[in-house]
């Protein structure tokens, strides 16, 4: 029996491949096996090669398997570009129809399964997925009834007689294979799981419900690869609670738009990547200047400009980490699981409105876009906190004065009322401006302000700003990331740790203001430090320089292909590393 | 009840002496009053410039943004707070240069929010250069051989990007401008209301007695119907954008906010942030 299994199904965008993979991996989530989906597609709508990779086992999953186990192949280029993945015990199934050559350095056998025939002979060569999932489910020794739900679920609404249809598909797939198999049946069959239905997820979606969790009730956004799940997710679920979204003219309108409903007392925010935060560099000066909440998605994909759209990379960390002209204190948060996903979006919501600042949320692709299974999250963990909002009614003001907004205090937090309230009367600008906010240039009100927005960072109340596995006080090595690295780096603790190498690692979960604190003991406790990242220059690694040091130590291993870290890769960067 | 006094504070603006702004800040300031608001109840937000400033001199809670941004910012605001009364503002540089998009888009979204241009024909706060509502020929210190470029023309644009209320003012005549903004403000719907306020130190042209000679009073103009957007366009057209008055007014089409479904009857800065437990399972459960 396998421990794990990793499964690529893969054909022309618009054929249905997305659908395939939803089908399979809800089957098995609903067997209780964890799962890890990496998409790869382009930045088109029909055609192109797509495929989808789903890992499968019955024990926590982060990271994409290094090799395919079953390949399931809807026209030839998904073979010719996916066989080198493929090892002896692997299986390639693919559609009789287009007459499938194997390359002849192919390890794994190819199995010609008449995919179509049998659809066309049930009604429609659209159930081609299904006859296919059929022949999936032989290679696993899975009992069909397993598919029942999940056919339920996804064709109920359109009868009767369509899911029996479906579930006949999967029957003669199923059939076929066996026969064509032999005795080879069930030689894929997975180690069995325990049964616990969990969520089956993307990161855009975590990060969703989270904003939803958090009380936020406003988006504004302009739709772009990968954030645009986010925006869809809101539309779906914001009028059921009353809220809106807009989709501006623009990522400018969408982060100003934000803005101006975080000042009227609504948690507000939007979500972009690399091209849309470019605009937002304004904004978020703005937000900083005027002491305005705003919460930001970035979820990065290749840049710059353009760049690779659809593909992963972490390289807008120095963007994030600098970005807007001048100086604001801001906050910089980056989740690596779907967990932190959900529950860091609460978190941005409120340092946003408790220390009343920008605070950017970054993923990446693979987070955002890579599907996996995740426990519920816990209801009772969701706590929301505003900060200082005046809540009692004011004393009207003598002579109009206006009510001190800005006004200075021990730690730089100040008073917030909304417009609309009695006697709250004041005044909002991005110039630089006194405690009643009016322009004020004056060289000691300027060092008061100046001073007392930054002072608010010293009272920033993040939970968990690092993730650290660190089993040994002197390491031989220590790993840092961010994001979707986690899962690459977590197997590849395990496989060094296995052969007696003493690796430790942290994954950064705030990135600004850095937690040198935390990181500090660790980079002082490993001979060398490995920083991993998806980006050409080393940006993590320059900032823990920056805020840590240690660099007579610190090396990096970056990857800027468009693709994520697969974890034998690492593992032999890392060797190569400590040789 | 408020006066228009009520509505004025203790800042002493930094525009020029006969600026046409000033005309424009005591306008909007006896519109508020007239229309029954309480100084709490109106927010001014503006974009940058010499008429950015005027958020900060109404005492009302004002909010002074980034060059170009007033609208999204208003918007966002209205959107947070559907019972506040809300005001945009800014120049012919902020609305119609770096702004533009937000400015066609703002009058096509529709939301119930009032926009009030000083559109004075040059760049004043940066010392005099050209406009995009600065006539062809017009010499400044970026165009010294007189603009090349053909002068914007923000009726025709409102007009046809769909605007339910478009007006033209003069800042001299308070009277009629006041008229206007509170004919605005009552609008159920986004109103666009251009006004002349000319620059007097950096405009030697399109000056106040300019105006004067060449302005037409749309109440002066016979059988004049605002309600007819075809007679709208034709007429601005005619006088080439020299009339004041409302131009078009479309009483009908409900705001954005209206046509939103699932969009709270109460201002959604009043609604409780937290999800009850079975909605948040629910959710959750979508997933699994």
């Amino acid at each position: 029996m396998l421990h794990q299994l990793s499964w690529k199904v893969g054909g022309q965008q618009g054929e249905g491949i997305e659908s395939t993979g939803e089908i399979f991996s809800m089957a098995m989530n609903r067997l209780g096996y964890h799962l890890y989906g990496y998409r790869h597609f382009s930045s088109r709508i029909k055609g192109g090669h797509t495929n989808n990779k789903i890992t499968v086992r019955p024990t926590q999953v982060r990271a994409i398997a290094d090799d395919l186990d079953i390949l399931v192949a809807f026209d030839q280029e998904t073979i010719d570009v996916n066989y080198k993945e493929l090892t002896e015990k692997s299986i390639i199934l693919a559609d009789a129809k287009f007459e499938p050559v194997k390359p002849e350095d192919s390890k794994a056998p190819l199995f010609a399964v008449p995919f179509t025939e049998i659809a066309s002979e049930l009604g429609t060569s659209l159930m081609k997925n299904m006859v296919a999932i059929g022949a999936t489910s032989a290679l696993l020794n899975l009992d069909n009834k397993v598919f029942q739900s999940v056919v339920d679920e996804i064709f109920g609404r359109k009868g009767e007689e369509v899911v029996k249809k479906n579930m006949e598909a999967i029957q003669r797939g199923h059939d076929v294979m066996s026969e064509l198999l032999g005795e080879r049946v069930g030689e894929w069959e997975l180690e069995p799981a325990d049964g616990k239905r969990r969520m089956f997820v993307i990161g855009n979606d975590a990060v969703a419900l989270g904003a939803l969790a958090a009380g936020s009730r406003f988006m504004a956004a302009y739709p772009i690869t990968p954030a645009s799940e986010i925006m869809e997710y809101m539309i779906k679920k914001l009028p059921q609670f009353g809220g809106a979204v807009i989709q501006t003219e623009d990522e400018i309108a969408a982060a100003t738009m934000a803005i101006g409903a975080n000042y009227g007392g609504v948690r507000a925010f939007t979500a972009s990547a690399g091209p849309g935060l470019s605009l937002m560099m304004e904004s978020i000066g703005l937000s900083g200047m005027t002491e305005q909440p705003l919460v930001i998605f970035d979820t990065q994909r290749g840049g710059p400009s353009t760049g690779l759209p659809t593909k992963q990379e972490q390289s807008d960390l120095m963007a994030m980490f600098y970005g807007t002209h001048g100086e604001i204190p801001k906050v910089v948060i980056a989740p690596s699981t779907i967990e932190e996903a959900f529950f860091d979006t609460i978190q941005a919501f409120n340092i946003a409105e408790e220390l009343q600042l920008p605070v950017i949320v970054l993923t990446d692709l693979q987070l955002a876009l890579g599907k996996q299974t995740a426990d519920p999250f816990d209801y009772s963990k969701i706590e929301i906190r505003r900060g200082k909002i005046v809540e009692s009614e004011l004393p009207e003001p003598e002579n109009k004065d206006y009510f001190k907004r800005f006004e200075n205090t021990d730690d730089g937090i100040s008073p917030r009322v909304f417009p609309g309230t009695p006697n709250g009367i004041h005044h909002v600008t991005g110039v630089e401006h006194d405690e009643t906010g009016k322009p004020n240039e004056a060289p000691g009100n300027r060092h008061i302000q100046m001073d007392k927005r930054f002072r608010k960072l010293d009272f920033l109340n993040f939970d968990t700003p690092v993730y650290v596995n660190a089993p040994h006080e002197e390491a031989d090595v220590l790993l840092v990331g961010f994001n979707s690295t986690r899962g690459a780096i977590e197997e590849v603790q395990e496989r060094l740790g296995a052969e007696g190498v003493k690796v430790n690692h942290a994954h950064i979960r705030l990135l600004f203001p850095f937690p040198a604190a935390e990181v500090a003991p660790l980079v002082a406790g490993a001979k060398k430090i490995v920083v991993v990242e998806n980006n050409k220059t080393g940006q993590l690694a320059n900032i823990l320089k920056m805020n840590v040091g240690g660099h007579d130590k610190v090396a990096s291993i970056t990857k800027y292909d468009g693709t994520p870290f697969l974890p034998r890769e690492l593992e032999t960067k890392v060797k190569e590393l400590l040789d | 009840m408020a006066t228009f006094k009520d509505f004025r504070n203790s800042v002493k603006p930094n525009w020029c002496p006969g600026c046409g702004d000033f005309s424009v800040q005591a306008a909007i300031q006896r519109a508020a009053a007239n229309v029954g608001i309480e100084p709490h109840e109106l927010a001014v937000v503006a974009g940058i410039g010499c008429s950015g400033r005027i958020a900060g001199y109404i005492n009302s809670y004002g909010f002074h943004g980034i060059h170009g941004r007033a609208l999204p910012l208003a918007q966002g605001l209205k959107m947070a707070n559907r019972d506040l009364n809300v005001i945009a503002s800014g120049g012919d540089g902020d609305g119609f240069a770096i702004g533009m998009g937000h400015t066609v888009h703002a009058i096509r979204r529709n939301l119930d929010i009032t926009y009030v241009v000083m559109d004075n024909q040059i760049y004043g706060l940066t010392k005099g250069q050209t406009s995009p509502r600065s006539a062809q020929g017009f010499i400044t210190k970026s165009t010294p051989g007189g603009a090349i470029e053909p002068s914007l023309k923000p009726l025709e644009v409102a007009l046809s990007s769909g605007a339910t209320f478009v007006a033209q003012g003069f800042s001299t005549d308070i009277k009629e401008l006041t008229a206007l903004i509170e004919a605005g403000i009552q609008h159920k719907g986004f109103s666009f209301i251009n006004v002349f306020s000319p620059c007097v130190t950096y405009n030697k042209v399109n000056t106040y007695d300019w105006f004067k000679e060449h302005l037409t009073k749309l109440s002066d103009v016979e059988d004049y119907d605002s309600s007819d957007r075809d007679l709208a366009m034709r007429t601005v057209m005619e006088k080439e954008g020299l009339v004041t008055g409302i131009i078009y007014q479309d009483k009908e089409t409900p705001s954005y906010q209206e046509k939103l479904s699932g969009y709270a009857a109460e201002p959604l800065v009043e609604a409780d942030l937290s999800l009850s437990e079975s909605d948040f399972e629910a959710l959750v459960k979508e997933f699994m």
